[in-house]
Parts: structure tokens; sequence; C-alpha cells
């Protein structure tokens, strides 16, 4: 145990050193986040007016979430914390909140009212005890309209599972979450059923027969900027993706790209703390970075929607492009017509069972 | 210092040791004491990198393959309910008195937030323990004697055997299940150990197909690098120093760039295909797969351990005298003949140091196959990866790396066994 | 063409550059069963003559034969010569044995056969036992030996050697050169021997070539190549010897006058390879036939001055400074009643006519 505690200490001095080589004088709030063009995004809408407000605030982006649980179990474990706060998803963000290595976050003592007065834990889309959302975002399939000369467009998830009707690969995430739902509702599940469904030894094996149909003619992707470009390509004429990259290339790059918003599989991404760091200051940070104001802000550089009722109205244009952005938020009512919401705490239970059976699944 | 005392020695037979120094101090002695002093220089010079192998390396290694047995979450969170299920039979759901531990553990736990880790670690084993756990921990302080009616009613699984069959399975502080785990086999529900299901096996085909894809890597790289280190050794120096600036080239280009110059390569829309398909040999329909799957793998991994064996041969043959070969075709041999019975078999210390190597390297490599193998092209390095940085399941990646390690010393002791490893030269 | 010779060398050349010649038309006839020795300074190309013969070179220009036959075209293995080389060139994953072996293999022998032979070539070279062994434990003369044995076991009818015994030391070496000129004596074969050591070539030829820049300065069995050189390399190359240059004066038949240069005096010398009169040239004397206090009537007598005494047990040599000469070297038997002279004395000293060779300057 001791051999243990060393090693790891020595790991976690050596990143501290790292990271807390920036900045000497003034305070620095350490956020680790995504990279690209989300970290820009939270640059704009929260970061840079946060440290107008605090000059005495120096603000460091650390691109660590793709490796978040395990950066903050590394560092809790070593006893020497150099996150301050860390952008996850909901589902690790409640398996860290379970073992211990992040802080319960009160929403009300901490976060900001909507300007009417509701309370955060009634605004919020969905809170968790150590975890505040900030945005809502969708994973989802579109494909690429040059793909289908005929002009007849896939628009249901059934129709993803149609090569007859529309030929060509299909891009998929290497990950079971989101495939094993849509291949149910493509098996004709209803969407509110998926998970029950789910639950069953038959109703894993039905999912993987019918992801199966799919397997010979799958892409598999990996990191979140490969869709878009293996749609643009035409290596596969319908891809699965994040609502923000399609938004990209469809608006920014004006790729023919068209979403299909049915069956979007949504997820909440947001903030915690890890353990030891719920400082007056970071509290203050997280009061001001996810009110009203700034989460409808957000929107402007990226097209997630913002996790509180209350920014939904005050969602304005694009900063660059200056189209309207409710049409593309995936919480726009027309949208949101028949969304899968992401069961975080059935993949946490099953996460890894069904990533083990679904990696050896892809293997043979 | 004993030895002070014999200075006076004046033996017969005129022993050595009466001999002294200018100062009275019995030579033997002066001299251990200059020994001594060298000693303990030359070990000063080396401890910085004992203390850095030390620190650095070999505990590390120990601390990761001690994790791959270790399961201290269990006994840690729970000790109450682990105490009281020592005693029991495991034949019938256990009683009240059991319900009563776990429901003070799970109230503590929740309490000093211990119970999400055991509640984690019971997950890989069973699919469903951590909401089983989590769900009571969350009402955690509505329990109230008598506490198996109590959890029974949170949740009904309670009242399954086989959970408790489990966390009694896994209450010792340490545990098999990640090496059972990493060879394909799981405990039944009984507690005897059983191949895992078939749709859930991977882990043995993978170690199965490290070991052929390094093999079959390390032929192709011994065969590509035999002729040039052949050239290497038996050009001019002038030429010779051209070609091996060619050998090292690719090591002093980054191992990403080298990797995604074989995706422009290989790929279907890309250089080789392109070629061949201009020049006929195939149709454009017919574009060749040569990358995202073993193809690609083996190609690039190929190129990148290159050098690997290109540079222990090159020092062997570098030191083999042309005079051999004239000597055996002096002795009648025709050059092949002379070439395959005197040559190679005295290059065999650089093939073996070469061979070793890259097989080495081959079975530990992941960013390539990561990168260009897609799925039939990843290695059980991938797996290792995929189970540090994604599913975080750091017991189960540390017995594969555990098993590989004993693997990759196993087949070093064999090398030793047969080849000799003072046999063995690297440059 | 005599079938007597097995090798002819005629009129060969060799260059590697284009530019220079390495060989510089060579005429050279091995006789059967004759120890030829090639000695000459390193450079002098008798390396390469070897190479060309063993097949490793081949010649830019002429025509070599090997029992008759011209051999240019045909590949080392298929030449049927033995060699033993500098290093032994041992094959050292194999055992004394399968080294020996090696070249019986090649030729397709019988397993029984060939252990035989291969018994027989160690036997030969009194290392019957060592079988089994490894090239790398067996010390430098053992290997010597089981080099020579291999280059013998196929019974070539010529074997070459390449300065075998360069790497050992001067014991063995001397020891080595009567094993291998006993082994040549037994079995009859032809060796050409390259050298440039010339005690070992004078102890073990039959005849020696003396090379130098690509040309055979001399060939002639060593008594003669010691006794009669014909020129002032050769003279200078084989064994200790006098020189002094002067200026032949008169030449009459069997005899000449040389007047030395730095006022030395007028030697009377055998005229053997001079230009002709008023032509520079060197004398060439042996230290050992120069006599001090000569009998009256000698041909040439000096006065001397003892310049340094080395006294080296069978014989006391003792360089003088006569005939504007300070280098000149007389040795002086440790036999009973030799000369007593001391440092800084003035003695006469005398040599022959015949003694005293007039070379080429």
């Amino acid at each position: 145990m001791k051999l243990r505690k060393a090693t790891l200490l020595a790991a976690g001095s050596a990143l501290a050193l790292g990271v807390s080589a920036g900045a000497a004088s003034a305070e620095t709030l350490t956020i680790v986040s995504w990279g690209g063009a989300y970290t820009m995004s939270q640059q704009k809408a929260y970061h840079e007016p946060y440290m107008e407000m605090n000059p005495d605030v120096n603000i460091v982006n650390v691109d660590k979430s793709a490796n978040g649980l395990a950066g903050i179990r590394a560092q809790v474990q070593a006893g020497n914390v150099t996150w301050d706060i860390v952008d996850m998803l909901e589902g690790p963000a409640m398996t860290a909140c379970a073992e211990g290595i992040v802080e319960p976050l009160p929403a009300d003592e901490i976060l900001a009212e909507a300007p009417d007065g509701t309370p955060p834990s009634e605004d919020f889309v969905q809170l968790r005890e150590c975890f505040v959302p900030s945005i809502v975002y969708a994973t989802l399939f579109a494909y690429n309209k040059e793909a289908f000369p005929s002009g007849d467009y896939p628009s249901t998830v059934q129709d993803v599972w149609n090569m007859d009707a529309y030929p060509g690969k299909r891009g998929l995430q290497k990950i079971p979450a989101g495939n094993m739902e849509w291949a149910l509702v493509a098996d004709g599940v209803p969407m509110d059923e998926v998970y029950e469904v789910l639950d069953t030894d038959e109703g894993v094996a039905r999912a993987f027969a019918k992801l199966g149909e799919l397997k010979d003619e799958a892409v598999w992707w990996s990191e979140g900027a490969q869709p878009p470009q293996l749609l643009a390509d035409q290596e596969v004429s319908i891809a699965t993706g994040y609502n923000g990259r399609f938004f990209n290339a469809q608006v920014m790059e004006d790729q023919p790209f068209e979403l299909i918003w049915h069956g979007q599989y949504f997820e909440l991404d947001g903030w915690v703390v890890p353990k030891g760091k719920l400082t007056d200051r970071v509290k203050d940070y997280l009061n001001f970075a996810t009110d009203t104001q700034r989460l409808a802000d957000q929107a402007k550089y990226i097209s997630y929607g913002p996790a509180r009722a209350s920014s939904a109205e005050l969602v304005s244009t694009h900063a660059e492009a200056g189209i309207d952005m409710k049409p593309h938020m995936p919480t726009s009512p027309e949208n949101f017509q028949n969304p899968i919401p992401k069961n975080a705490e059935w993949w946490a239970d099953n996460g890894d069972a069904m990533a083990a059976r679904f990696n050896a699944w892809l293997a043979r | 210092m004993a030895q002070a005392d014999i200075t006076q020695d004046t033996g017969a037979d005129g022993r050595l040791d009466k001999l002294t120094t200018a100062d009275g101090t019995p030579l033997k002695v002066s001299i251990r004491r200059a020994m001594r002093r060298n000693k303990l220089i030359a070990f000063g010079l080396t401890a910085p990198l004992l203390f850095f192998i030390v620190f650095s390396f070999l505990m590390p290694i120990f601390d990761m393959a001690s994790r791959s047995v270790e399961n201290h979450q269990i006994p840690e969170a729970m000790p109450r309910t682990v105490a009281v299920l020592e005693g029991w039979n495991g034949q019938e759901v256990p009683g009240e008195a059991a319900f009563e531990a776990l429901a003070l553990d799970i109230q503590e736990g929740q309490r000093t937030r211990t119970i999400g880790r055991a509640a984690t670690r019971l997950n890989y084993q069973e699919a469903g323990m951590r909401s089983l756990i989590m769900g009571s921990a969350r009402r955690a302080d509505q329990l109230e004697p008598p506490y198996k009616q109590a959890l029974l009613e949170v949740d009904d699984d309670w009242g399954d055997l086989d959970v408790w069959r489990l966390i009694k399975r896994e209450s010792g502080y340490y545990t098999a299940s990640y090496y059972l785990n990493a060879i394909d086999l799981t405990y039944s529900d009984t507690g005897e150990i059983v191949a895992q299901p078939e749709y859930r096996q991977i882990y043995v085909m993978l170690f199965v197909r490290t070991l052929w894809m390094s093999a079959l890597i390390t032929g192709l790289a011994l065969l590509l690098g035999f002729p040039v280190a052949h050239l290497l050794a038996t050009l001019p120096a002038r030429h010779a120093n051209l070609l091996m600036i060619l050998v090292l080239l690719p090591f002093w280009t980054s191992l990403l760039v080298r990797t995604t110059t074989w995706i422009v390569v290989l790929q279907t829309e890309g250089v080789l295909n392109d070629m061949m398909v201009w020049l006929g040999v195939i149709s454009d329909d017919g574009r060749l797969q040569m990358i995202y799957n073993q193809i690609g793998t083996i190609v690039a991994m190929t190129q990148i351990l290159l050098p690997f064996m290109i540079l222990p041969l090159y020092s062997v043959m570098k030191g083999i005298s042309p005079s051999y070969m004239r000597a055996a075709k002096s002795l009648g041999a025709r050059p092949p003949v002379a070439f395959w019975r005197v040559y190679v078999p005295q290059t065999i210390p650089g093939m073996g140091a070469g061979g070793i190597l890259v097989f080495i390297l081959a079975i530990g490599y992941y960013i390539t196959p990561a990168l260009v193998g897609g799925q039939s092209g990843q290695l059980i390095s991938n797996y290792i990866a995929y189970h540090m940085q994604q599913s975080l399941n750091w017991g189960l990646a540390a017995a594969i790396g555990t098993i590989l390690l004993a693997g990759v010393l196993l087949l070093y002791a064999t090398y030793n066994r047969i080849v000799g490893i003072d046999n063995m030269k690297l440059g | 063409m005599s079938q007597d010779n097995i090798v002819e060398f005629n009129h060969v050349q060799k260059s590697y550059d284009g530019e220079t010649l390495v060989v510089k038309d060579l005429n050279l006839h091995v006789a059967r069963g004759e120890f030829l020795t090639l000695l000459g300074p390193s450079g002098s190309g008798k390396t390469t003559v070897l190479m060309m013969l063993a097949g490793f070179e081949v010649p830019t220009h002429g025509e070599i034969l090997l029992n008759g036959t011209p051999i240019n075209a045909v590949p080392p293995h298929k030449r049927g010569i033995g060699m033993v080389f500098q290093n032994y060139a041992l094959f050292p994953h194999m055992t004394v044995a399968e080294n020996l072996r090696f070249p019986l293999d090649v030729r397709k022998i019988s397993r029984a056969d060939a252990e035989k032979k291969v018994q027989r070539a160690l036997d030969m070279v009194r290392l019957g036992q060592f079988g089994n062994r490894r090239p790398g434990q067996l010390s430098g003369g053992q290997q010597q030996r089981v080099a020579v044995a291999r280059a013998l076991v196929f019974d070539p009818d010529l074997v070459l050697m390449d300065e075998p015994l360069g790497a050992l030391d001067k014991n063995l070496r001397e020891e080595m050169q009567l094993e291998i000129k006993h082994i040549h004596e037994q079995l009859g074969v032809s060796v050409v021997y390259v050298t440039h050591d010339q005690s070992e070539a004078l102890t073990m030829s039959n005849r020696i070539a003396v090379f130098d820049d690509g040309v055979i300065q001399q060939l002639a069995a060593p008594d003669m190549l010691y006794e009669e050189p014909d020129n002032a390399f050769v003279a200078y190359f084989i064994g200790e010897n006098n020189r002094l240059h002067g200026i032949v004066k008169q030449v009459n038949g069997k005899s000449c006058e040389v007047e030395l240069e730095n006022n030395g005096g007028t030697v009377k010398a055998l005229p053997v390879n001079v230009a002709g009169e008023g032509q520079r040239t060197t004398l060439s004397l042996r230290p050992e036939r120069v006599e001090v206090n000569p009998t009256n009537g000698i041909d040439n007598s000096f006065d001397a001055r003892v310049e340094e005494l080395i006294y080296l047990g069978d014989h006391i040599r003792t360089r003088v400074r006569v005939c504007g000469n300070d280098e000149f070297v007389i040795k002086i038997p440790n036999a009973h009643g030799h000369a007593r002279i001391n440092r800084g004395d003035t003695v006469k000293v005398g040599w022959a006519l015949q003694d005293c060779r007039a070379l080429d300057a």
C-alpha cells in the first residue's frame, strides 16, 4: 500500500508540475474540458467574461476530458489534485460521485436562480448529486444528400437499417451505447421501452442480432471529427455523429448534409469538482458559468442545447454565421419529437459488460 | 577492523600478512581499505541510475502486478458483511445477521463515500451490482431493523442467492477474477471456474493473434532486413553511410507521421490502389482493402520495426570477416552453399538479437494498430490501453499486462536456454 | 608447356583502379611438388598474385594455367585449390571436425570416408583428440594446424598459404615453419606460400620469388638469393648487408673497380648488375664475409674505426666506420681465438672481390 501511494504521488506531482507551470502570480483555475471547438465555445461564453470580471483569476484549459474519470481517480488516490473543475458526461460523473472522488454540489446553494426566480433545482434539465449539466448534446444519424441521387432520403432510424432503399456504408461509433438502442428501435421496440428490453438477456441478444445486419456495411469511428469527414468523402452514405459537428460541416463548411432527428440519442454534459476542490472561487465560477445567460451565450458558438429551461428563449444567432441557432438545437421542439434519452444509470451498471461483449462481437 | 591486530604476525613461514606499509598498517588492510573506497565511489556513481530504475521502472511494474490481484475495495468498504459471510454456508440466502451487517456497511459507506468503490468493483463481476448497491445506498438512512425486510423492500435482488455468493467470493483482499477474466474464464453462479459465454470470449483470441502477428512481423522484418544489413556491411563506407541514413531516417520521424503516411499509401483511395488501377492490375471497383485490417498493421509495423532488426544484424555482419566466405569457396562450396552454411550461421547472434527485439516491441505495440489496424488488426495492447483509459478497469488491464510480461520473460528464458543470451549481440 | 608445372602465370597484369598496375607482366611457373614462396614487403603485389591464383581476383590481362588448363574463368570453388588464410578463417560455429568435414561434405564424399579422412588429417597435425572442440577453444598454434589440415583434407594438388604464421609468436612460428615444411615433404603437394618474413621464406622454400613494386625481382633457391642477389633490392631484403655507393671506374671481365662516394677510396668488386663504366652502382657485402685483420693479399683492405660492439652470444656485432660509411657492420664469430677489439680501436678490415657484388644503383 505504501508503495502504491509513493508511485501515484510521483505520477501526480509530475502532472502538477506540467499543469501549474503556466501561471505564477494570479489565482489559477484549472478547467478540464474536451478541447477543440467545444473548449473554444466555453472560452468565449464563460472563461473570458469571467476573467474580465475577476482580473486576478487566470483560467487554464486542459484538454483531458476524454480521460477525465481516470485522471480524477489517479489524482485523488495520490492525494494531489490539480484539476479544479472537470467537464464530463453524466454517466462517468455518477460513477465518480459514487466512488466519492468528486464533491457533492448542492445546486440551490451554489448555482444562480433563473431570471424569473425559478430555483436551479427546477430550472436545470437534470441535476445530479455531484453534477451540474451545462449542455444537452445529441448523437444522431446524418446523411450526405449526394449519396442518394434519387431524392428519396432516409428520415427514421428504421430507414438506416433499410439497405435496399438506402444503400451505402454506415459510419457507426465504436461503442455499444447508442448503437444498441437504435438497433432495438429499428427492430420495432418503442423508444420508451428500449431500456426495459435491454434489461433482459434476450433483449441484449436481440440488439446485437439487429446490429449484426449492419456489421458488414459498418465503418467504425472513434473520434468526433471522423463522421463528417466520412460523409464528405462519401466513404459512407449515413453516419452517426455529434450534432454540433454535423452543424459545423453543414453550416460553416456548406456540406450537403441532413440530420435525422428521429431517434436522436441525447446526453448531458456538465461540471464536476474533484474532491477537496470546492473552494469559494470554484463555487463563484460555477454560479457564473451556469447561469441562464451564459448557457444561452454558449449556443452562439456551438450547436449544443443549453441544459436550463430558462436559457432556451435567450438562444440567438450564431456568432459568425449569423444564422438563427434555435432550429439547430437538439432541444428545440421540432427536433425533440422522438428522442432517446441516454439512460446513464443503466449504462453505469451495464457499460462494462456491454463493452466487453461489444468488443468481442466486433473482434470476431 | 579486526585485522589490525595481526600486524605483528611473525610466522616462521614468512607469511605475507606481516608486510606493512610505511606507517605500520598491515598491507592487506591497507589494500582492502583502498579497494573499499573504490567500490564505494563506483557504487556512488551508479546509485542515481539504480535509484531511477527502481523508482521509475521496478516499482511501477510491481505496483501494476499487484493491482491485478488486489481486491481491497470489498473488505475495506464492507467489513461487517465480509465478517458475517465468513461463517455462511452459501446454500441459501443468509439471515438477518448478514443483512444487518450489510445495511450498516452501506450506511457507513454512504457517509464516507467508500461504498461506490465496492459497487464498481462488484459490477465488474456482475452487471447490475452497482445499481443494486448504490440504489440501496441512496436510501441508506431509511434502513431500519429488521434489515432483511428493509433491504428486500429497497431491492428484491438482495434476495438473490447469487448476489451473496458473489460478495462472499470477492470478500478477500486478493482475487483471481481479473486473471480469469483475462483468459476468458469466469466464475459460475456456484463458484466454479468456467469459460466465459462465447459472445464474451476475446482475450485468448487476442493473445494468440498478438503472438502470431508479432511472429509474422518479426519474420518479415528479418526477410527484408537481412539483405539490407548485408549490403550495409559489405558496401564501401561512402555508400554504406548513405544507406545507413536511409535506414535510420524513419527513427527521426515521428511515429504518428510514419503511421499516417501508410494510411495515405494504403487506403482504398490511396496511392498504391490508384497506381494499381492506373496500371490496370485491378479495376476501380475492385480496389483492395489494405488498411484498417491486419494487412495494415503488419505492413506499418514491419516498416517501423525494421531498423531494430537491421542494426543488430549489421553490427554482427560487420564483424564477420570476408575471409570466411572465401575460405568456404576455396574449400569447394558453391557461393549459395557457402552463404547458407558459413555466413548465415554466423549471423545468428544478430538474428537472435534483432528478432527478440522486434518481437518484444511488436507484442507491446499499440499506437500503430490503433491507427491502421481497424478491427481485425487490433492487438492485446490496444485492449490494455482500452481498459486503462476507457473502461477504467485497471485490475483487468494489469492482469492482461502481467500475463504479457510473463510471456515475454518466458520467451526470453526460452531463448536463453536454446540460443544463450550471451550469444546475442546488439552492437 | 611442361606437364611438370602445376601453375603457370603468362603475362599476367592486375590493376584495381585502371590507373596503376599492382602486378606487372608476371611470368611465373610453379613446378609440381614445389614449395614456392612469394616474398616481398606489403604492397608489393604478392598477395594479389595469390588471390588471382585462388580465384578471388580476376587478372586484368594475361592467363593463369592450372595443370595446363586456363582457369581465368573458373570460379574459386571449382579450382580445387586448398588455402590457408592469414587469420585461419576457421568457421567459428563448427567444431574442428566439422570444419574439416566441410570440404568433404560439399564434395558429397560418403560419411564413412569423410570420417576417415578427417581423422587422418587431424592425426597428421597432431590434433587427433581435438575434433569436438570449437576453434575458439584452441590456442593460436592449434588453430593454425587445423587450418592447414582443413586445406589438405580434400587432397588438393596445390595449397596456397597467405601469411599463415603472421599471428603467432616467434617460437611457435619457427616450430610451425618446420612442421609445415615436413608436411609438404611428406605429402608432396605443391605449395605457394606468401610471406614478408625472409627467414620464414629461407627456412621453408624450394624457390623464392622476391616481389617488389609488382615485379619479381629475383626468383631463385634460398641459398642463391642470399649468396648471389641479382639487384640491390634483393640484397637488401634478404638477410643483412652493407651497402656502399659509388661510381664504376673500370670493368675487366670478372672484376671491376668502384670509386666510393665521400672519398671512401676504391673497391674491387664483382660486376653483377652494373650499367657500365662511369655509372653509379651499389656494392653489397654480407657482414659475415668481412674479415678483421685479414691475411695479406686480400682484394680489399681498409682501416676501420670501431664505433660499437654488441655481444650477441654466437657472434659479436661490430659497427665500424670505414670507407666514409659509419653504418658498416661486421659479424665476428664467437669462436676460439677470434679478434679481440675494443671500441675506439682502429683495425684493419678486408674482404674478397667475389663477396662484394656491384649491383644496380
